[in-house]
């Protein structure tokens, strides 16, 4: 395995702990972007799917991780609204994300709440990134990210009801995905078939970040 | 078990139907979308996750066992064919505007990448369809309107985001976790196709807003059934 990072600036995200304990959730989503980085957005799912199996499981467990990483999303577009930078088409845009990712928030805490869940607490981020280029590196790695990680937990899901709203949600982060890669002069639609999680490379990423 | 090769006709509702018209003008469907959009969707999407409402417009469960795709087969057969029917009618479509040429340069380029992504698609869903033996539906005989670049743009937004809602529609009634994760990967890809178009036309990237909305296999076949030749 080469030293070269795929996502450079995956690795450099920081998932920082509340309250001295990390979350389940956080340490699923370090251990993603860990690997990210290092094997490319494609092979961050297995992790999440062997490690929920590992513990929490189950429709709550799948919805708490989707939390983690919409926490995620949603401090970064709100942070973006001024970080970025951003004029005309892209700040309109980032306001859109920041709005649609705390919706994504609030539905999905009450409907872990809903399920006799114990929603994930909000985790602190640190985004590196000083100008709009950098941010619509890391906006394109977290969209296309967000997508795979819910296709590739979604056939997990025990309840049709959970698939319906996880399909409800990772259509809308498609839709972002492909925006914020035209900002980037990037092919909005990359492949025919989006890559999922899968889920060889999860323990091996995740064990250096598990206490 | 090979399934039947049965399968019947989709049945045919009439030309003039609402939804017809809605699909073929540009401002019908912008009512449309208002109509079926906005700040309902938070509520829809909690009652969709665990309330036992049986009033929710977000729940992709088929209600009464049918999903309205079996007169293209049993079970996911008859989903993947149903699939497979909108990626033939998505291909052809493509490829009418391809011949047409309406369009350069970028957006030339965009629809093409778009056409051979969803023929690509179409093969995907033949093999899978063969590889559970079943009998893939036929290639159907289809006609587009192409009078204008600007027109045929809207209809391209039209049904690119018809069909993400259709697979999204279809999700949670599939049985097979491995068909599931090949419809939620096409699925994520008519999103970005969906969001793509409707920024061309200048509407929005999410006009469910935050929370995308399934459409039923009646709705979205009386969508289409005008630009299938009989």
């Amino acid at each position: 395995m080469s030293n070269e990072l795929v996502h450079p600036e995956l690795a450099d995200v920081h998932v920082v702990e509340d309250s001295g304990d990390l979350s389940r959730s956080e340490v699923i989503l370090k251990g993603a972007l860990a690997a990210g980085a290092v094997y490319g957005v494609g092979m961050v799912g297995p992790f999440v799917r062997n490690a929920l199996a590992m513990s929490d499981g189950g429709d709550v467990g799948i919805l708490n991780f989707a939390l983690t990483l919409e926490y995620l999303e949603s401090t970064f577009y709100k942070e973006a609204q001024t970080r970025a930078k951003a004029s005309g088409e892209l700040k309109s845009l980032i306001g859109l994300l920041a709005s649609d990712e705390q919706q994504h928030v609030e539905a999905l805490t009450a409907s872990i709440k809903q399920l006799g869940g114990k929603p994930v607490a909000e985790p602190k981020f640190d985004f590196p990134y000083s100008d709009t280029a950098g941010f619509l590196k890391l906006a394109q790695t977290f969209e296309d990210t967000g997508v795979s990680a819910y296709n590739g937990a979604a056939p997990s899901i025990k309840s049709k009801e959970v698939l319906g709203a996880a399909g409800s949600i990772v259509q809308v982060e498609a839709r972002h995905a492909a925006a914020i890669r035209l900002q980037n002069k990037q092919e909005p639609a990359p492949d025919a078939f989006d890559p999922s999680l899968d889920e060889s490379q999860v323990l091996t990423a995740v064990k250096p970040f598990i206490q | 078990m090979p399934e039947s090769k049965e399968r019947e006709r989709p049945t045919v509702p009439p030309a003039d139907s609402a939804i017809a018209r809605v699909v073929k003008d540009p401002v019908s469907r912008r009512k449309f979308m208002a109509l079926t959009g906005g700040s309902a969707a938070l509520a829809a999407f909690l009652a969709a996750c665990g309330s036992d409402s049986g009033t929710t417009t977000t729940s992709t469960a088929s209600s009464g066992g049918t999903t309205g795709t079996e007169q293209f087969g049993k079970g996911d057969i008859g989903i993947l064919n149903y699939a497979l029917t909108l990626e033939y009618l998505e291909t052809a479509f493509y490829k009418d505007v391809i011949k047409s040429g309406l369009f350069k340069g970028a957006e030339l380029e965009t629809i093409k990448k778009f056409g051979s992504e969803e023929a690509e698609h179409v093969a995907a869903l033949t093999a899978a369809v063969k590889q559970m033996g079943g009998t893939p539906a036929p290639m159907p005989k289809t006609k587009f309107p192409l009078s204008s670049a600007k027109s045929v743009l809207e209809l391209a937004s039209t049904v690119e985001n018809l069909g993400a809602a259709a697979y999204l529609g279809q999700a949670a009634n599939i049985k097979s976790p491995a068909v599931l994760a090949s419809a939620l990967a096409i699925h994520s890809v008519e999103g970005r196709h969906a969001s793509v178009l409707n920024t061309l036309i200048g509407e929005s990237i999410t006009p469910d807003g935050a929370f995308a909305k399934p459409a039923d296999a009646a709705t979205v076949l009386k969508s289409v059934e005008p630009f299938i030749v009989s």
